[in-house]
């Protein structure tokens, strides 16, 4: 007799198999649930980290000053110098007159307000601020930009960049880490788990392999158990998830002490939580089974 | 057709079970196996059904050569083969037809060829009746009558049955023992590993006896009367 791929037969035995055993199939759920859970709320906190630091990065810049000596034409065609330089973002332009009003605005408040009513123009020159694309990239910029022609100093902290590269870079590392440590660890609990079940079964597998069923014919209901299982899964913890990033979102919105932190809505991110909730349920319940279905294999 | 020659078999912690066997059963034969535990009764068993294989010697079953069969044919070579067990090794959450289903779709068979099979073959076996009983609801020889017909549906060359009789009462032995004949009577080849003497010598069949991993008599209308050795 031909071995036919019966997909409607794996679907209801997989199912089937599920209300059957019921309490196993619960806890698989449930260890899905919550190791997706730790794992969802590690990497929105590092994508929120990320985000946060993104930000930082972004604002952060440097300013290049003009020599007053060298001539209108050669400072007019600075600017296109200047963004030329390999990893500038955006190169704006401060004269003088502007940095003067800047700085007077800036201190020239209460009782020394007069001390700062007759500056000439002169004292300030003019200016660029460039913002950088890369900030790991920061301090070789600055260099570059320094070694402009017409450019004849730079205010720039290259330490401040520095320190966002090194949280930046150890915030990433640890969320990685994390996430594959969570990702292996629930392949082996839930493996162990779909195992359990697949043990209460073993009578049943021996009775298909003695009857001529094939390996294939055997793991495919398991397989269809495990997907199931992990999409179950996936959809509870996508559903959990939501809730308490946007319990947490409300309560630092409405904290008066942690405003500085922005949190990123999560509708701005459900799709991709969910897609990867999805792909890991699915890559562990059908990792899981494999695994669980192997050694009964073996008759 | 069964062909065994010089097998030997040793397990991996040393146990020599088989030692130099050879046996030929033809196609539509009926033969007891008979042997006192750890003779190399149930070896010979695994052996056929390719969950060992031989440490030397040359294995034929139903046209496969069991000493090249590669893992993928295995369960091709065990839809020839029907087996059933002394403790019949049924699953108790299905029905009688739910169980002979299971094991008709696990060969592919199609719902148009398991409903036209299935009714046939619990006539066969005299279960029509209780087609929609589970196995707990069933007596110890219906229950084996179930593992009869399904070691039968999916309509084997060979079947194979170890113990058949071990877990019932001369009454329901002797009953199972004559479904067999008659199944052997239809065609089908058949192995039976038994300790019953009283029903092998009701029987006048070939009667193979092993000791100590040795055939030591092979005779067709035989009888198993070695007070000694049994």
């Amino acid at each position: 007799m031909r071995q036919r791929f019966n997909f409607s037969y794996f679907v209801s035995e997989g199912f089937h198999s599920i209300f059957t055993h019921g309490l196993m199939s619960f806890a698989a759920v449930c260890m899905i649930v919550a190791c997706l859970l730790i794992m969802g709320s590690f990497s929105l906190v590092a994508v929120n980290v990320g985000n946060m630091l993104g930000e930082l990065e972004r604002d952060n810049e440097f300013l290049a000053y003009v020599d007053e000596t060298i001539p209108e034409e050669e400072e007019a065609a600075l600017q296109k110098t200047l963004e030329a330089v390999p990893n500038v973002a955006s190169v704006e332009f401060i004269s003088k007159e502007t940095a003067k009003e800047n700085y007077v605005e800036q201190y020239a408040n209460g009782e020394d307000a007069e001390l700062f009513l007759n500056l000439p123009d002169e004292v300030f020159r003019d200016r660029y601020s460039i913002k950088v694309r890369d900030i790991e990239q920061f301090s070789a910029t600055v260099s570059a930009v320094e070694s402009v022609p017409g450019i004849v100093n730079i205010q720039a902290i290259p330490e401040i960049a520095q320190g966002f590269v090194v949280i930046s870079n150890v915030a990433s590392g640890v969320a990685i880490i994390l996430v594959v440590m969570l990702v292996v660890m629930s392949l082996f609990i839930i493996a162990n788990t779909i195992k359990l079940g697949t043990f209460t079964r073993r009578d049943e597998i021996a009775i298909m392999k003695m009857c001529g069923a094939t390996n294939s014919f055997v793991r495919w209901p398991f397989v269809v158990e495990g997907m199931i299982l992990g999409l179950v899964g996936a959809v509870v913890a996508f559903l959990l998830q939501w809730g308490v990033y946007s319990l947490i979102g409300q309560a630092i919105e409405t904290s008066d002490t942690i405003q500085l932190i922005t949190i990123i809505p999560f509708q701005t991110l459900a799709l991709k939580v969910f897609g990867i909730f999805c792909g890991t349920g699915l890559v562990v319940g059908v990792g899981g089974s494999m695994v669980a279905i192997g050694k009964f294999l073996q008759v | 057709m069964i062909r065994l020659i010089d097998i030997y078999k040793t397990y991996d912690n040393g146990t020599k079970a088989l030692k130099g066997i050879n046996l030929r059963i033809d196609d539509g034969e009926f033969a007891f196996l008979v042997g006192p535990s750890g003779s190399g009764k149930s070896t010979i068993i695994k052996l056929l059904t390719a969950e060992v294989a031989p440490t030397e010697g040359r294995l034929m079953v139903n046209g496969y050569n069991l000493n090249t069969i590669r893992p993928r044919q295995v369960p091709y070579l065990r839809r020839t083969l029907g087996v059933i067990f002394q403790d019949f090794r049924l699953i108790e959450k299905k029905t009688v037809t739910e169980n002979l289903t299971f094991a008709m779709r696990v060969v592919g068979a199609s719902s148009r060829e398991i409903r036209k099979r299935i009714p046939y073959v619990l006539e066969l076996v005299g279960l029509s009746k209780k087609k929609d009983m589970c196995p707990n609801q069933l007596s110890g020889g219906e229950q084996q009558r179930v593992a009869i017909a399904r070691a039968l549906v999916n309509n084997p060359s060979m079947i194979i049955a170890d113990e058949p009789t071990g877990n019932l009462d001369p009454q329901r032995s002797l009953e199972i023992m004559m479904l067999l004949e008659r199944i052997n009577e239809l065609g089908t080849t058949m192995l039976v590993v038994t300790h019953e003497k009283e029903l092998v010598n009701r029987f006048s069949k070939r009667v193979v006896a092993i000791e100590s991993g040795r055939i030591i008599s092979d005779e067709t209308g035989g009888y198993y009367n070695n007070e000694t050795t049994f």
